[in-house]
């Protein structure tokens, strides 16, 4: 079982190497539609890759609203 | 007319196999002016089918199959004319986009939907008229309509009732969630998973080995194994167009076409 810090780590290692950045450019607080300045569709891409890698369904309304990847790791870890 | 290329689609007609490409910017909508190039689509059917074993639908834009119906036309059409005239434009539309997808869950030849990216709303109900989706894992699906108070109103609930589960029907329609291809085909939804940008080249190695068959015994096989719900289609129009005269529906579409968030089909 992972624990949230080592979600949060993966979330913000996926994001990085599907957005073609350095590692450590992101940070679990940051804001992803701002840092990434992803559209809806991106969006949608975005929460395949994590079902695909967690092996989860993430329903869209259990992110809506969400932002920063620490809340978003934690959604992602109660569905672990 | 073996090959067209129009202002939202292009077909091509090669060895046995049309390939029908949506490419209407930004997303493949289904709005009029596609609406149009399907119907000059199924004509050609006549002259197609007999020549053709296979059709695969797919599409040329990034990250996305279809978004559906063209929401800013339909509200654009529907604040033009008075409230009580709002169902007959709806419904003749209608009627014409059930025409075309009956028409291509019918065909005599084997249908393919190679599905990338995002494949909702009327996107879907394109999909599901075909015989077989074929989809990238990175696709998406979903019927998003109750967030505006309306139902998929181009042959989607039906079609899905004739495929799938119940269970896996209500999940999608009351939620309005996207779902994974993975999840899409544990559910039956989806025939073949491919990597990701593969769903056409899959399709395509799929189309050679269907078009080795007799076509006589295949076109029987499907139409024996999947009946058109007549009925349910003429009723999902009439239910359609009921809801569609409320004014929470205008309301909430004028909330979608003003909305310049990240994620504008949840609520």
């Amino acid at each position: 079982m992972r624990t949230l810090e080592q979600t949060t780590q993966e979330v913000l290692d996926l994001a990085a190497k599907h957005f073609q950045l350095p590692a450590g450019t992101l940070a679990p607080g940051d804001d992803f539609f701002k840092k990434l300045g992803i559209d809806s569709l991106q969006t949608l891409e975005m929460l395949s890759r994590l079902e695909n890698h967690f092996g989860i369904e993430l329903p869209d309304y259990e992110v809506q609203g969400v932002s920063d990847f620490r809340t978003l790791a934690e959604r992602i870890q109660s569905r672990l | 007319m073996k090959t067209f290329a129009g202002k939202t689609l292009r077909w091509e007609w090669h060895n046995g196999t049309i390939e029908l490409t949506l490419d209407h910017e930004p997303a493949n909508e289904i709005g009029t002016a596609m609406l149009a190039e399907l119907e000059k689509f199924v004509a050609a059917f006549g002259v197609l089918a007999p020549e053709t074993s296979v059709c695969i639908i797919a599409s040329a834009r990034k990250s996305i199959f279809s978004a559906g119906g063209d929401l800013r036309e339909l509200y654009a059409t529907a604040a033009a004319v008075p409230a009580k005239d709002r169902a007959a434009g709806v419904r003749a539309f209608l009627e014409r986009i059930h025409a075309v997808l009956n028409t291509i869950d019918a065909a005599p030849f084997v249908t393919i939907a190679a599905v990338h990216g995002a494949c909702l709303g009327g996107g879907l109900e394109l999909a599901l008229a075909c015989d077989m989706i074929i989809a990238d894992k990175m696709a998406r699906f979903a019927f998003p309509e109750l967030r505006l108070g309306f139902i998929p109103g181009f042959g989607g609930i039906p079609r899905l009732k004739r495929d799938l589960g119940n269970a896996f029907v209500r999940d999608l329609l009351f939620t309005g969630r996207t779902v994974n291809a993975t999840r899409a085909q544990a559910v039956g939804l989806v025939a073949q998973l491919a990597g990701e940008g593969e769903a056409l080249k899959i399709a395509r190695a799929t189309a050679s080995q269907i078009i080795k068959y007799d076509a006589v015994t295949r076109a029987a096989a499907k139409k024996f194994i999947k009946p058109i719900p007549h009925e349910e289609l003429r009723q999902e129009i009439d239910l359609f167009c009921e809801l569609f005269t409320r004014p929470a529906v205008m309301a909430a579409l004028k909330k979608f076409v003003e909305d310049s968030g990240p994620m504008p089909y949840l609520p």
